[in-house]
């Protein structure tokens, strides 16, 4: 395998901005597109996409969310679990009270209504920072759960609480209810996918994204060069809870079907997401698909390893789980704050200018 | 400006002197009940090097923080191209086209050295979030543009090998030399420098020196650097304000400052001893 920059010299600014400058890494991208497009769906069961494929797309959406006001703007929120309830809530109130909108349209706008809650919730970082701007995100998170439990016309006054995904179609295909198919809500996930995380690549590469960063990086020298705090700041609230908005609509109405808030939407929501993007890499697009990738799969293959091959007990392999989840949280805090994203990129620097290292 | 602008002159060696552009008219900056500032007036003309010297806790800083919005004072008028500031963010001061390095550097410690720099554009970068999401197009073209200036400043800084490098990895001399970057980049008007050597060896001070030096020269860009390596002040600057316990002790040519009895007895003498 010859992985390398070794005579693949830029010569245009162009060229030297590209996502992937390497060819290589530009294949590497492009196959597993094609892999995930075209191969994917026609081997897939049910099982597989629903333990693995279907929440491993949905939160890899959440994270890059997060790692967008977290990892590039340096804004710690605990409130992705409220900002996913919006999402959801604001996915059902669509569906339910305008039936013939197309449930893409329903997904989208519950993004942006979102956003818009998102950014409320953002003005409190104007004034304050770091731990304390954490509470401020904690007590939305307990506001919305609580807000979405209490007030019934959220859930159009069932009796259980709940909400549940009315039967939507596509081009003719069933996205949400009952009787959809594994590969339909797969690849409708996954264009999502891709769409977002492509937009969320061009953000952060241009100005928009150094704004973001020079506030996470020192932001008394950012407002100084020029950085306008109040525009970086709620920009990454938006945008970020946009993400989060779809992941939670999508969470939702294509993969759950049916929603308790308290449950699903509660505080661990909040550090699911979190522990995503600390594991994958802070700051990295490519980390919030690692970090998602880790925390779906984790659970899974301890199960069907701990538990379905050698006979362990169930909550003995959650404990285990737990454990392993937060020894890696402390270990990537302490020694490697940039995660997987940043082990995967020296590995790469290793190889990348083999075989002749100057 | 022209109010309060005397004639322009031609330095000794042929850079052109204008009129005022930023004056600071009785300035008054108190912390509580440490006044750091005390009714302290003085200007800065058109393309000139200006330094403001004193011993430490003089204020310098203070002043700087003063003229690009930082600080507030509690009394005083700053007049910048002939207009008196309003209450103004820092933000739009930079906009203005006033920039700054920092005594302790303050550079975006996650970011590249070309990343750093670009950070300095974002004041002339125009296109709008949906444009960056597409990218191609307006946003892409405009990235490119501004990488162009962007490289000639790090051509000009001769920094061209650490382009890619993480700027918290990079030597202090390097690092500050990057944060002259990223402030020049800005094309300011007025460029303040907080003690632009301090730390550096004898190389290093001769590299900075030479720096700001072009700076003035080829960009006509006009400097207020604060500075304490008395040599490196006589030979770059074209006028002196003298600082000492908040109030200004001196104002003039380095033949004038030097020659000072007051700047003698409060600057050079700590200096030495
Ligand atoms: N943000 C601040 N809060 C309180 N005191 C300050 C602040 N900034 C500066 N000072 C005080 O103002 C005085 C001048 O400081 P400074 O401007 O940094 O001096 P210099 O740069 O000349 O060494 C010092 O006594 C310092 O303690
Ligand atoms: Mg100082």
């Amino acid at each position: 395998m010859l992985y390398r920059e070794v005579g693949d010299f830029k010569t245009t600014y162009r060229s030297d901005g590209q996502t992937f400058p390497i060819a290589f890494d530009r294949w590497r991208y492009y196959i597993v597109l094609l892999v995930a497009f075209c191969v994917v769906p026609f081997i897939i069961n049910d099982y597989w996409t629903n333990a693995v494929l279907l929440p491993f797309l949905i939160y890899a959406i959440a994270a890059i969310g997060l790692n967008i006001l977290t990892g590039y703007c340096g804004q710690v929120s605990l409130g992705t679990g409220g900002f996913m309830a919006v999402g959801a809530y604001s996915c059902y109130k669509l569906m339910t009270g305008f039936p013939d909108l197309n449930i893409l349209f329903c997904v989208l706008l519950s993004g942006l209504i979102t956003a818009l809650v998102g950014m409320l919730f953002g003005l409190p970082s104007l004034r304050i920072k770091g731990f304390y701007l954490a509470v401020a995100t904690l007590a939305a998170q307990f506001f919305l759960v609580w807000l979405f439990n209490k007030v019934a016309w959220f859930y159009n006054y069932s009796a259980s609480g709940q909400i549940n995904a009315p039967e939507r179609t596509l081009l003719g295909y069933k996205i949400t209810g009952a009787e959809t198919s594994a590969p339909v809500t797969y690849l409708f996930c996954l264009v999502l996918v891709v769409f977002l995380a492509i937009i969320a690549r061009n953000l952060t590469r241009g100005h928009l994204g150094r704004s973001w960063m020079a506030i996470r990086d020192m932001d008394i020298a950012a407002e100084i060069i020029g950085v306008n705090p109040l525009k970086a700041k709620l920009t990454a609230f938006g945008i970020s809870s946009f993400y989060i908005g779809v992941a939670g609509a999508l969470l939702f109405a294509v993969y759950l079907g049916a929603v308790e808030v308290g449950e699903v939407f509660g505080i661990q929501k909040s550090f699911l997401v979190l522990f995503m993007v600390i594991i994958g890499g802070l700051g990295s697009i490519f980390g919030s698909f690692a970090g998602a990738a880790f925390m779906v799969l984790l659970p899974v293959l301890l199960k069907n390893v701990l538990v379905g091959s050698l006979g362990w007990p169930t909550d003995i392999a959650t404990h285990l789980e737990f454990a392993i989840v937060g020894l890696l949280i402390v270990v990537f805090l302490i020694l490697e704050p940039h995660g997987l994203a940043q082990l995967w990129r020296i590995i790469k620097e290793k190889l990348r200018l083999w075989p002749f290292p100057h | 400006m022209n109010a309060i602008a005397p004639e322009a002159y031609t330095t000794e060696d042929g850079r052109k002197i204008g009129g005022v552009v930023m004056e600071m008219k009785n300035i008054t900056l108190r912390f509580g009940g440490v006044t750091a500032i005390k009714d302290i007036s003085f200007d800065i003309r058109e393309g000139e090097v200006r330094a403001i010297i004193g011993p430490n806790g003089a204020g310098k800083s203070s002043m700087l923080n003063v003229i690009n919005g930082f600080y507030h004072p509690q009394e005083g008028e700053v007049w910048f191209r002939g207009e008196k500031r309003g209450p103004m963010k820092p933000y739009e001061i930079a906009r203005q086209g006033i920039a700054r390095t920092f005594q302790n550097i303050a550079l975006f410690k996650g970011m590249s050295t070309l990343d750093n720099i670009m950070t300095g554009r974002l004041t002339k970068m125009k296109s709008g979030i949906l444009s960056q999401a597409i990218w191609k197009g307006p946003a892409e073209r405009e990235e490119i543009e501004q990488r162009e200036k962007a490289e000639r400043i790090i051509d000009f800084l001769e920094i061209q090998s650490i382009r890619k490098a993480p700027v918290g990895s990079l030597p202090y001399g390097l690092q500050k030399r990057v944060e002259l970057g990223r402030a020049l980049v800005a094309e300011p008007e007025l460029l303040l420098l907080d003690e632009p050597m301090a730390g550096m060896n004898v190389e290093e001070k001769e590299d900075m020196s030479r720096f700001i030096l072009d700076v003035n020269d080829e960009f006509g860009t006009t400097i207020a650097l604060i500075e304490h390596d008395m040599g490196v002040v006589m030979d770059i600057s074209d006028r002196v304000v003298v600082m000492d316990y908040g109030a200004k002790i001196g104002d003039g040519t380095p033949d004038e400052v030097r020659s000072n009895q007051k700047v003698i007895d409060a600057y050079l003498g700590v200096a030495h001893d």
